[in-house]
């Protein structure tokens, strides 16, 4: 039955979600990275609007993320006409899944980074600062490595949330199969259709064993880290 | 050889403070909440302060950020980073070009006595292995001088009497400038060369210890327990259970101290520990009688008088009461007894 159920069409959206997965985090975390940064450490004027921007993702249903989305990068959108100067297309587009994705995964990862920054002990900071580190020697040997769980669990809450995102993808790239019909797609596509109850079965447990197999990954790596640093 | 000037409101603290000492220990003291670490923290520069002064040997650091400086902090809870070796810790400083020679990393690692720990991790340490590494990795960032901001106050007196000879030793052997912060009479007495007493964000003492803690008029500033003669002295026989001490001006008898003869010993003798009389008393127990000049006397706004009493060069003082004073009738340049129990000698003051 599975031979049946694993077409071209379903490895294709697998693929695909674990493309859009990884390269929204991947990009993601930095930025992540660099606006928990501002919020923990910095003081300015705009600080309280960053911080609700970041998090409207969080608050808006998705399919209304997805049309802001298509307002601001469609063919005719502010973003959408600049770029495609650049001849860069992203709705409809794998690539815009992973815009879509990256978006609805980035206020996760910007609250677990928030979290583990906000746990760095600043007196080591000014340690290392008497030693004659300057500010970006102090964040490669000692701010980054204190965080490391805290990265391995935005990374991981990223890459499940990208995998999962449905809303917002399916209305800024819509399903089109083997080109972005991601997986979450893939099952509603399936759902729509009578007697494809046991090839959505079969993809139900393909999308718990890569969510949970990401979260096993990153308990692994960190609890590796705490033992190294042990 | 060490300037600094540090002018600046932190809050409800109006901090004023301004001193120049020859090198060796210079050490802040006063009550918590009178400035003192806020000081510290501007000479190196955490704390930010525009108007401030700090000349090291001639040099001005004022203007640099605190990672040009080059001033070891030893902090109070000594901030070892966790996610390091001890020995990493120790060359952090050397990552940023900032490395001693090889032999000043072999010698500081042998005078700390950190060797055994290197390949520990610093939660594998006690208290007091900690604040050792601390100060090694200060030390090995080969610093124009070193701050170290109450570095004992977190250990317990057992462990406190274990670290102080290094630091003894640090003041000796090497001719780094070193800026410490406390509020402990004990530390001051065996640590000091130069002692800035600080209330309320103002110096309000300064000068060579020996002078200050005896200085009638510093007593209250400095308060009764931490009052007291220091005395620079040199074992010359140990008899029994005592040792037998000379100083500038005399002799004493004390429990025997664990320092060789013919060694260097400053101990301390706290003002209130001192009894004073106007002729040379006969048949008393106590060991200690010295002649000498009253030089000074302070009445204060307690029932305590502070006399001074010069004993041939060294300076004495003692706190007796108000009544007492007056009944023996006490004033400058009179000759007078100063009289101290040997067992009234703290061991934890005694030091090299």
């Amino acid at each position: 039955m599975t031979a049946d159920v694993l077409t071209p069409e379903v490895w294709g959206a697998i693929r695909l979600s674990l493309w859009v997965a990884f390269w929204s985090t991947l990009i993601g975390l930095p930025l992540a990275l660099g606006v928990a940064h501002l919020l923990v450490r910095k003081r300015f004027w705009g600080r309280p609007i960053l911080d609700a921007l970041v998090h409207v993702p969080l608050v808006l249903p998705p399919v209304v993320t997805g049309y802001l989305l298509l307002v601001l990068f469609g063919r005719r959108g502010v973003f959408g006409d600049m770029l495609a100067w650049l001849d860069i297309t992203l709705a409809f587009r794998p690539a815009g899944a992973v815009l879509a994705a990256g978006i609805m995964a980035f206020p996760l990862m910007v609250r677990a980074l928030r979290i583990a920054l906000e746990a760095v002990d600043t007196g080591l900071e000014e340690a290392a600062r008497t030693l004659g580190a300057g500010r970006w020697a102090i964040w490669r040997t000692i701010t980054l490595p204190m965080m490391v769980p805290g990265i391995l669990a935005a990374a991981m809450l990223g890459f499940a949330k990208a995998m999962g995102e449905f809303g917002a993808t399916i209305t800024f790239v819509g399903n089109t199969p083997l080109e972005t019909q991601t997986l979450p797609s893939a099952i509603y596509a399936l759902l729509q259709v009578p007697g494809q109850e046991g090839a959505v079965v079969v993809l139900v447990v393909i999308s718990i064993i890569l969510s949970v197999g990401a979260l096993a990954a990153s308990e692994l790596l960190a609890s590796w880290w705490r033992r190294r640093n042990a | 050889m060490l300037e600094v000037s540090v002018a600046q409101h932190l809050g409800s603290l109006d901090l004023n403070v301004s001193f120049q000492s020859l090198g060796g220990v210079t050490v802040l003291f006063g009550a918590s909440g009178a400035g003192k670490t806020s000081v510290l923290r501007a000479v190196s520069g955490l704390l930010p302060s525009p108007d401030m002064t700090l000349r090291v040997r001639g040099q001005d650091l004022s203007r640099l950020p605190p990672e040009q400086r080059r001033i070891g902090y030893v902090f109070q809870d000594a901030r070892l980073f966790p996610h390091m070796s001890v020995a990493q810790n120790l060359d952090y400083g050397a990552r940023f070009g900032r490395a001693g020679a090889a032999a000043t990393r072999t010698h500081i690692i042998d005078l700390l006595n950190i060797g055994p720990l290197l390949g520990r991790a610093p939660r594998n340490l006690s208290g007091g292995e900690k604040q050792r590494v601390a100060i090694g990795r200060a030390l090995l960032s080969d610093p124009n001088l070193l701050c170290m901001d109450e570095p004992l106050a977190s250990l317990d007196a057992p462990r406190r009497a274990q670290i102080l000879p290094y630091l003894e030793r640090l003041r000796d052997e090497t001719d780094i400038p070193i800026l410490y912060v406390s509020h402990d009479a004990t530390e001051v007495a065996r640590l000091a060369t130069t002692l800035v007493v600080i209330k309320d964000g103002r110096v309000v003492q300064s000068g060579a210890v020996e002078e200050v803690l005896s200085d009638p008029v510093a007593l209250p500033d400095l308060g009764v327990r931490a009052a007291g003669a220091v005395l620079n002295a040199r074992v010359t026989a140990h008899e029994g259970d005592l040792s037998e001490l000379a100083f500038p001006g005399g002799l004493l008898r004390l429990p025997r101290v664990a320092v060789a003869v013919n060694e260097s010993i400053r101990l301390r003798i706290a003002a209130q520990d001192v009894i004073i009389a106007t002729e040379e008393p006969k048949g008393i127990s106590a060991l200690n009688v010295l002649k000498g000049q009253i030089e000074a006397l302070h009445f204060g706004q307690g029932p305590g008088v502070a006399v001074r009493l010069r004993v041939g060069e060294t300076p004495i003082l003692a706190r007796i009461t108000k009544s007492s004073a007056q009944a023996l009738g006490l004033e400058t340049g009179m000759t007078a007894y100063a009289i101290l129990k040997a067992t009234a000698f703290d061991p934890a003051g005694v030091g090299t």
